[in-house]
């Protein structure tokens, strides 16, 4: 293994590019020694092979998969075509598990982000505990969404669960089938656990970039009288924009993948008022065996990740790399 | 981290904000927890109360479960085999694309970076089959842990390259001079200065797996499960003992609990350096 050899070729000449900007160190490479390349193959094969196995290969076959009508035995060779995505697409359960997805996108980004900010603010100032304050708000993060969801069933249980009891006691009337019961209201209260359980990696990925403004500016802002709220509106929201538009990145790949907490809450009810993408594949792929339904219903989200994703990169993200770091 | 950079104390108002945050957010949790010392009969009649008197059974009968301790004993064996192989495989990849200079390097990085955009669900349906028929590992540790390191893999790699571009490398060029092969510098050199690194990537790929619901729904069955999967079963199956499902979820939150209380700060810079990377 440890044969000695004079591998000195791969000490860098470009050093100084590569250390400035590591993604953009384009610079004229001396040629590899065989060895070297051997080298690379070794150290990067194994991610590369685990990878290829369990997310490229399957991918590929949801693909092809999708084309065909295939119950999940027996050789894949009744070919559809399209007719899987026409189903997929035209089926008003898969519709609407696409608007769900959109509107917890939209939803957690209009409310997680105040919210998220303005706990990042209020956490930001000099009071007492918070050290302890920060980690309380972090806890939800670390449990897993099913924990979280079977807890929150509990607590929404109609007519003698503790939400309910709240609603009571101030006065209001809870609906009678129960928040996860109604469907107007079940996503909502999805969401709502949602935030519940995400509120805290915004608040902690804020924090941190509030910690990246310079105490000068504040100090300043200070001399000339500048009020709390003036300076957290003129300077610390505007200098933490790229982490605010990283989160949102998060935050959006997160929602179109939303599964665990769905499933555990509701599964997909009452009358579809919850499904998602996600839930709808598993419950077509795993429930009912139709895995050319299920490739389609994949091959739609893949591709609606990918165009959110490429998007918001070149309308959003890409105003990070040109302005100032 | 200091007081430094701020200003604005708490005033009454502050600290009433404050109050109302933390006590919304650890309310479901000690509802949770505190439920498990209640009788379903307590529950029943106030669910919002305290236990009178404290009730230990529930949480006696969950620990004396044979079942919980075999699920808590899988989500352990493939919590650490994911984290082991992810840790391994991923520092390994990391290290050429942090320190080699070749034509290709950037474009294998990005290959990781696209590995960030691929969601599990996307790859489920096949992910199964291929697991449990081609592959013979449906129900088994491996089977789940395997497909768990390989998603963990991008976010590993990109935490982990600039963490391994800082170190300095005046070290490695040492030990070159003094003949060591690049397995050698790597193994003797880099991995040594790499564990703060690693043991972020770490916690965060065994709190995912601790964590993961989706793929061993579909692969595991039976004495095999995990304990999301048994917190979930329990739960419906016996939805009427309210109390016991309480304290079976309680407890089933305590490793992760510990874990993130005595790896905060890991846990916390490896989020905000994937945001940063």
């Amino acid at each position: 293994m440890t044969q000695q050899g004079g591998t000195l070729v791969a000490t860098p000449p470009e050093e100084t590019t590569a250390r400035r900007d590591p993604r953009r160190a384009v610079a004229p490479r001396p040629r590899l020694a065989w060895r070297e390349r051997l080298e690379v193959l070794v150290f990067v094969g194994p991610a590369i092979a685990l990878m290829a196995v369990f997310i490229l290969w399957p991918v590929v076959s949801a693909v092809r998969m999708s084309f065909y009508r295939w119950k999940g035995f027996g050789p894949m060779d009744d070919f559809v075509g399209w007719a899987n995505y026409s189903l997929v697409l035209g089926d008003d359960v898969f519709r609407g598990a696409v608007g769900h997805n959109f509107l917890i996108v939209v939803l957690s980004i209009l409310v997680q982000l105040p919210l998220g900010l303005g706990l990042a603010l209020l956490l930001n100032r000099n009071i007492r505990f918070r050290g302890v304050l920060r980690t309380i708000i972090f806890v939800p993060y670390v449990l897993a969404e099913v924990i979280a969801g079977v807890i929150w069933f509990q607590l929404l249980q109609p007519g003698y669960g503790v939400v309910d009891g709240l609603v009571g006691a101030v006065g209001l009337t809870a609906p009678e089938q129960g928040f996860l019961g109604t469907p107007d209201l079940t996503l909502y209260t999805v969401f709502v656990v949602l935030t519940w359980k995400y509120v805290g990696l915004a608040v902690l990925l804020f924090l941190a970039g509030l910690q990246g403004v310079p105490a000068e500016l504040y100090e300043a802002a200070q001399i000339d009288g500048a009020s709390w709220w003036q300076t957290q509106r003129r300077i610390a929201v505007p200098l933490l924009g790229p982490t605010i538009r990283t989160w949102a990145f998060l935050s959006m790949i997160g929602s179109i993948q939303l599964f665990d907490l769905v499933w555990v809450l509701t599964g997909g009810g009452p009358a579809n008022a919850t499904t998602t993408m996600a839930t709808y594949l598993i419950n077509q792929g795993t429930a009912r065996g139709n895995y050319g339904i299920a490739g389609a219903a994949s091959v739609v989200l893949f591709v609606i990740a990918l165009v959110m994703a490429v998007l918001y990169q070149r309308l959003v993200l890409r105003r990070d790399t040109h302005e100032a770091r | 981290m200091t007081g430094r950079r701020t200003f604005g104390g708490g005033g009454p108002l502050v600290y009433c904000l404050v109050a109302v945050v933390a006590a919304l957010t650890l309310g479901p949790v000690a509802y949770g927890a505190l439920g498990g010392f209640r009788s379903n009969e307590q529950l029943a009649r106030d669910p919002a109360g305290l236990p009178d008197p404290w009730v230990v059974d529930n949480y006696q009968r969950v620990l004396t479960n044979d079942s919980f301790w075999v699920y808590a004993l899988n989500s352990s064996v493939i919590a650490v085999i994911t984290t082991i192989v992810t840790v391994v495989c991923g520092v390994m990849a990391a290290y050429p694309l942090a320190r080699y200079q070749f034509r290709f390097r950037e474009p294998l990085f990005m290959v990781f970076v696209l590995g960030l955009l691929f969601p599990l669900a996307v790859a489920i349906i096949p992910l199964f089959i291929l697991i449990t028929r081609d592959l013979q590992m449906g129900n088994t540790w491996w089977g789940v842990a395997l497909p768990q390191a390989a998603f963990a893999l991008p976010m590993t790699v990109v935490i982990l390259r600039p963490f391994l571009m800082a170190l300095p490398k005046e070290l490695e060029e040492a030990a070159f001079i003094d003949g060591a092969s690049r397995i050698g510098v790597f193994w003797r050199v880099v991995l040594p200065l790499s564990v703060p690194g690693m043991v972020t990537v770490g916690v965060l790929a065994f709190v995912a797996s601790w964590n993961s619901y989706l793929l061993p729904l579909l692969l595991l069955r039976d004495r095999m499960r995990t304990l999301p999967l048994g917190v979930a079963d329990y739960s419906t199956e016996y939805s009427a003992d309210t109390a016991g499902v309480l304290a079976f979820t309680s407890i089933a939150m305590i490793p992760a609990l510990i874990l993130f209380l005595t790896m905060q700060k890991r846990i916390v810079s490896g989020l905000q350096g994937a945001v940063k990377g």
